[in-house]
C-alpha cells in the first residue's frame, strides 16, 4: 500500500492504522525529553520494557517513549492511557509497582501522583493539573501521544490531512490567502507575518526557490524547538512541505544545531518514514508535486540563528550575516529566493490549514493570532514549557501556570525574548504578552524564552551576564557590535567589581544607542536591550552599584563579604573543614574566621552553617565588624549544645 | 535596469535602480566616510560610518549606504543631525579601539570627536574592513587571506598553503589596507615564515 498516492489512500491507511488499534489497551507515555531525560528517564524506561516482559504484559500494554510533556520540573514524568493517570517524578523503583496497580489492577499509585502545592490535594489527571489547566496545547499537546519515531502514531491523529487537503483540493493561491488571513507571525523572534513572507517569496523572480525550517535555537534557557523537533517532528515537517508547495519550491533545509542529537536522530527517522510513506520525494500524495529535504547541522554558532547568517552558513561559509536591505525571501540561499521560518511557525501551519484562519484568528489577540509555546525557567516553582493563547498576561503565566517564585521569595523581574530581550518589572506584570506588548515594554517576544527573576538577583549583573554571552557569540563583523558591546561589557563588569564611575551609566546609554543603531544584524540591534531595560526599570540599582559600591541583591562578589558571628559561632569545624580557599581559621571551641583576603565568595560556608547556630551571614549594607583576636573561645551555652 | 528618482540631501538625481546609495551621493558631491568600502569590490557593510539617514514612507532610518540599493522617491541625507550623532558614537568607539590608525583620526577631527571617554582593553589596530580579503578573493581570486575566529578575536589571517607560494610576488593588498597594519601583520604571518623555512633547510 505504500507509498501513498492519493488523499483516499491516506484516509484508509489512517483508518487502519486507527482500526489495528484497541482503544481500551492501556499505554504508556514515558517522557522522554531533555528535562526528564536528565532526571534519568531511559533507566525508567528500560525498566518499564524489562518488568513489562518480566510480568507476561507484552501485547497487553503498550509503551512508548514520547517527546517532552512540558512539566520538566517533576519530570521524569508519565501519562497511562486511555484513564489519563498522570505520574510525576516516576524512578525505576517505581515501575512494577505502577505495572501492578494501575496496568494489571487499574487502580492509580497515590503516592506517585501531582500534589497540588495550595491544596496540598493528589491529582490524577494531566488537564487538572494547574500548570496544564490554563494553558492551550494546541501545536505541543500532542507530544505525550506519539512516538516520535513512528509515523503511525502521527497519522493516526490526524497528521498529514493538511498536506493532503492542500495538494488535492487548493491551489497555492488558497494557501497562501489561509495563512495570511491566519496573521500567523514568524514565532523565531521578530514576530514578521509568514503569509507576507510566503508571498514575496512566492512572487519573487527565479524558478529556483527554498524553504528553510530554523532550528538553531540558541537563547540561554529555551527549548522549545527543541523539544518539539524531538517530540513531533512530523507536524514541522507537514507545515514545511505545505510552504514548498504554496511557495513552489521543491528543496527545503531543516538547519538543527548539532548539539541536539535527539533532535536530529528524530528528524532523520521522520524524513526516512516521511519519504517511504509518499509525502516526500517524487509525486507527492499522486499530485505530481515534488519535494526533497536536506539536514544541515549548525556548528553552534548563536549567530547562526539570524537568517542571513543561517543561509551563509547553509552555503558552506562561516555563518556570518550579511546586508540585506533586500529580503532573504528575494535574495537567499545561494542567492535564490527562501523562506525561512522558525521550527514553531511551521508547526503551526497544519493546524491554520485543518481549522482555518478564522478559528485560527479566534484565539490569541488582534495583532498576534494563535498560541506561544515559553519555556519558562529560573526561579519559578513549575519550570517546563508552556503553550498559551496570545494575550495571556505575564501574571497568570509566572504566578498561575509557574506556581510563583519558590521559597517564600518575592518576584523581581522576568526576561523575556532570550539575550536580546528585556526585563520587565512586577508594575509591568498585567501586560498581555503578544508581540506589541512586549516591544513597547523594550523586551521582545523572542523565541519565546522567559526566566524569571526572584528579590536575590542582581539587575546589573544580570546585564552583564547576557552581554558576556553576546559578546562571546558576536560573529565581529561590523565594529558597533564587535566594539561596542565589548565597551558596555567592559563598563558593567566595572560597576559589578565596584568600580563604576559617575558618567558610566551615560556612556552606557550612548554607547548602547550606537549598537543599537549601527549593527548589521539582529545581534546586534538588540544587544543592548538588557542594559536599556534593567536601566529603564532598575535603574536605581546602578546607581547603589556606582555611588555607594553596593549590590542591593548581595549578588556581586566584589560588594559582599561573608562573616561569622563570634557570638553564635559554635566552632563546629564545618565551614572550616569544607571552604574550598582555606581562607577559614579556628579550633575546636575557638571562633571561626574568614580571611577576607583569600575568600572567593562562593557562599559555602553559609549553606553549611547548620541553621541552628545561623553563624554566617552575608554583609553587604553595612560595614564588616572588627574581626575578633584569633583564638577566642566560643561562649558556654547551656549543657548539651556543643 | 530602469532609472529611479530621488532626494539626496534635498537634490533630486537620477540614477540606475539598485545603484548603492554611497555611489549616488558620490555623484551627488556628497562626501560619505567610510573604511570598509571600495567601488571596485562587492559591498561588505561592516564598518558602519558611511551609514545615512533614508526617509521612505514617512519612515525614517539609518542604513549602509554601500549596501542599500537606490529606490524610486526615497530620500536620502547623508549628514542630518540623527546621522552626525550616529557617527560621532561610532567615531568614539573606533578611536577607543585603534586610537593610532590616521584614518579615523581624521575622520574624528572631522566630527569633532576628540579624547573617547573610555579605554579599550584589547585594542585592535586592524578594523577587520575585509578589504584585503576581498581584494584577494575578488579581483586575484587566490583566495590567500581570509578572517579566523569571532567575535572580539577575529583577525585577518594569511592561509600559509596559498599564501607562502603567491603572496611574495604580489603584495598588492598591502597597499589597499586603510589602517596601514596589513604589512606588520604580512610581515609577522608570511615574511617570517618564509625566512624561517629558508634558515631550516639552508642548515640541513
Amino acid at each position: 500500500m505504500l507509498p501513498v498516492k492519493s488523499a483516499l489512500e491516506l484516509e484508509q491507511l489512517r483508518d487502519s492504522i486507527i482500526a489495528g488499534r484497541d482503544p481500551a489497551k492501556p499505554s504508556i507515555a514515558l517522557c522522554s525529553g531533555s528535562g526528564c531525560h536528565a532526571y534519568g528517564s531511559e533507566k525508567v524506561a528500560a525498566a518499564f520494557e524489562e518488568e513489562i516482559q518480566r510480568r507476561g504484559l507484552a501485547g497487553k500494554v503498550d509503551f512508548r517513549r514520547t517527546g517532552c510533556h512540558g512539566l520538566c520540573e517533576k519530570g521524569p514524568v508519565v501519562i497511562i492511557y486511555p484513564n489519563d493517570i498522570c505520574y510525576v517524578q516516576v524512578a525505576v523503583g517505581d515501575v512494577p509497582e505502577i505495572l501492578a496497580e494501575t496496568i494489571e489492577n487499574g487502580r492509580a499509585v497515590e503516592r506517585l501522583l501531582y500534589v497540588d502545592p495550595v491544596t496540598q490535594e493528589r491529582i490524577v489527571s494531566e488537564k487538572d493539573i494547574p500548570f496544564y489547566k490554563y494553558q492551550n496545547r494546541l501545536i505541543f499537546g500532542n507530544n505525550p501521544k506519539i512516538s516520535p519515531k513512528h509515523i503511525e502514531d502521527y497519522i493516526a491523529l490526524g497528521g498529514y490531512s493538511a498536506l493532503s487537503k492542500v495538494l488535492t483540493q487548493m491551489t497555492p493561491e488558497q494557501v497562501l490567502d489561509e495563512v495570511d488571513r491566519a496573521n500567523v507571525r514568524g514565532r523565531g523572534g521578530a514576530g514578521f507575518p509568514a503569509g507576507k513572507k510566503w508571498r514575496t517569496c512566492r512572487e519573487a523572480p527565479g524558478d529556483i526557490k527554498y524553504v528553510a525550517v530554523n532550528c538553531d535555537e540558541g537563547d540561554p534557557g529555551a527549548y522549545m524547538d527543541r523539544s518539539l523537533m524531538e517530540g513531533n517532528p512530523h507536524e514541522i515537517l507537514e507545515g514545511l512541505i505545505i510552504g514548498a508547495y504554496t511557495i513552489g519550491a521543491h528543496e527545503g533545509f531543516i538547519y538543527i544545531r548539532a548539539e541536539y542529537p535527539l533532535a536530529v536522530d528524530n528528524l532523520r527517522v521522520a524524513l526516512r518514514q516521511a519519504e517511504e510513506y509518499g509525502f516526500l520525494g517524487e509525486d507527492i500524495l499522486g499530485s505530481g508535486f515534488n519535494f526533497k529535504v536536506v539536514v544541515h547541522r549548525g556548528a553552534g554558532a548563536f549567530v547562526s540563528g539570524e537568517s542571513s547568517a543561517l543561509m551563509t552558513s547553509i552555503e558552506g561559509k562561516a555563518g556570518e550575516p550579511r546586508p540585506k536591505y533586500v529580503r532573504t525571501s528575494v535574495v537567499g540561499i545561494w542567492d535564490r529566493p527562501t523562506c525561512l521560518n522558525n521550527v514553531e511557525t511551521w508547526a503551526n501551519i497544519p493546524v491554520i490549514i485543518n481549522e482555518g484562519a478564522e478559528w485560527y484568528r479566534s484565539l490569541g489577540t488582534k495583532g498576534s493570532s494563535g498560541t506561544k509555546i515559553f519555556s519558562l525557567v529560573g526561579k519559578v516553582n513549575n519550570t517546563g514549557l508552556v503553550e498559551v493563547p496570545m494575550g495571556m498576561t505575564l501574571r497568570d503565566i509566572v504566578f498561575k501556570i509557574g506556581g510563583g517564585i519558590p521559597n517564600g521569595k518575592k518576584f523581581k523581574a522576568v526576561q523575556t525574548g532570550g539575550p536580546s530581550g528585556g526585563c520587565i518589572p512586577e508594575d509591568q506584570l498585567d501586560v498581555p504578552v503578544d508581540f506589541d506588548e512586549l516591544t513597547k515594554l523594550g523586551s521582545m517576544m523572542g523565541s519565546g524564552g522567559m526566566i524569571v527573576m526572584d528579590e536575590d538577583t542582581c539587575m546589573v549583573d544580570m546585564a552583564r551576564y547576557f552581554l558576556e554571552f553576546l559578546s562571546d557569540e558576536s560573529c565581529g563583523k561590523c565594529i558597533p557590535c564587535r566594539v561596542g558591546i565589548g565597551v558596555m561589557l567592559q563598563i558593567l563588569n566595572n560597576i559589578c567589581e565596584g568600580k563604576g564611575k559617575p558618567g558610566d551609566i551615560e556612556i552606557l546609554e550612548d554607547v548602547a544607542k550606537v549598537v543599537k543603531e549601527g549593527s548589521l544584524c539582529a545581534l546586534g540591534t538588540t544587544a543592548a536591550n538588557p542594559v536599556l531595560t534593567t536601566l529603564r526599570y532598575f535603574r536605581s540599582e546602578y546607581e547603589e552599584h556606582i555611588n555607594n559600591q553596593r549590590c542591593p541583591a548581595g549578588v556581586c562578589k566584589s560588594l559582599i563579604r561573608y562573616h561569622i558571628k563570634p557570638e553564635a559561632c559554635r566552632a563546629c569545624l564545618l565551614c572550616l573543614e569544607n571552604c574550598s580557599m582555606m581562607a577559614i581559621s579556628g579550633w575546636l571551641r575557638r571562633v571561626h574566621i574568614i580571611d577576607q583576603e583569600k575568600c572567593n565568595k562562593c557562599g559555602t560556608c553559609l549553606e553549611i552553617c547548620p541553621p541552628l547556630y545561623n553563624a554566617v551571614e552575608k554583609i553587604w549594607f553595612k560595614e564588616l565588624p572588627e574581626p575578633v583576636a584569633a583564638g577566642t573561645k566560643v561562649p558556654r551555652l547551656r549543657e548539651g549544645v556543643r | 535596469m530602469s532609472e529611479v528618482t530621488l532626494k539626496i540631501n534635498g537634490e533630486e538625481v537620477k540614477v540606475e535602480e539598485g545603484t548603492s546609495l554611497i555611489e549616488v551621493a558620490r555623484k551627488a558631491k556628497a562626501n560619505v566616510p567610510s573604511l570598509c568600502y571600495n567601488r571596485k569590490l562587492s559591498p561588505f557593510g561592516a564598518c558602519r560610518l558611511c551609514m545615512v539617514e533614508v526617509i521612505k514612507d514617512g519612515k525614517s532610518r539609518l542604513v549602509a549606504s554601500c549596501v542599500y540599493p537606490a529606490e524610486e522617491g526615497i530620500e536620502v541625507q547623508t549628514e542630518s543631525e540623527r546621522v552626525v550623532s550616529f557617527r560621532k558614537g561610532l567615531l568614539e568607539l573606533m578611536l577607543a579601539a585603534a586610537p593610532d590608525v590616521k584614518v579615523i583620526q581624521n575622520y574624528a577631527k572631522r566630527y569633532g570627536v576628540e579624547q573617547p571617554r573610555f579605554t579599550i582593553e584589547k585594542q585592535n589596530i586592524c578594523v577587520l574592513c575585509g578589504l584585503c580579503v576581498r581584494y584577494c578573493a575578488e579581483i586575484k581570486q587566490a583566495h590567500a587571506i581570509g578572517f579566523q575566529s569571532r567575535g572580539t578575536n577575529r583577525k585577518v589571517v594569511f592561509l600559509p598553503q596559498i599564501a607562502l607560494k603567491i603572496c611574495p610576488d604580489c603584495k598588492e593588498c598591502l597597499s589597499v589596507c586603510p589602517t596601514k597594519q596589513l604589512p606588520e601583520i604580512y610581515r609577522e604571518q608570511v615574511e617570517l615564515l618564509l625566512e624561517n623555512n629558508a634558515g631550516d633547510s639552508a642548515s640541513s
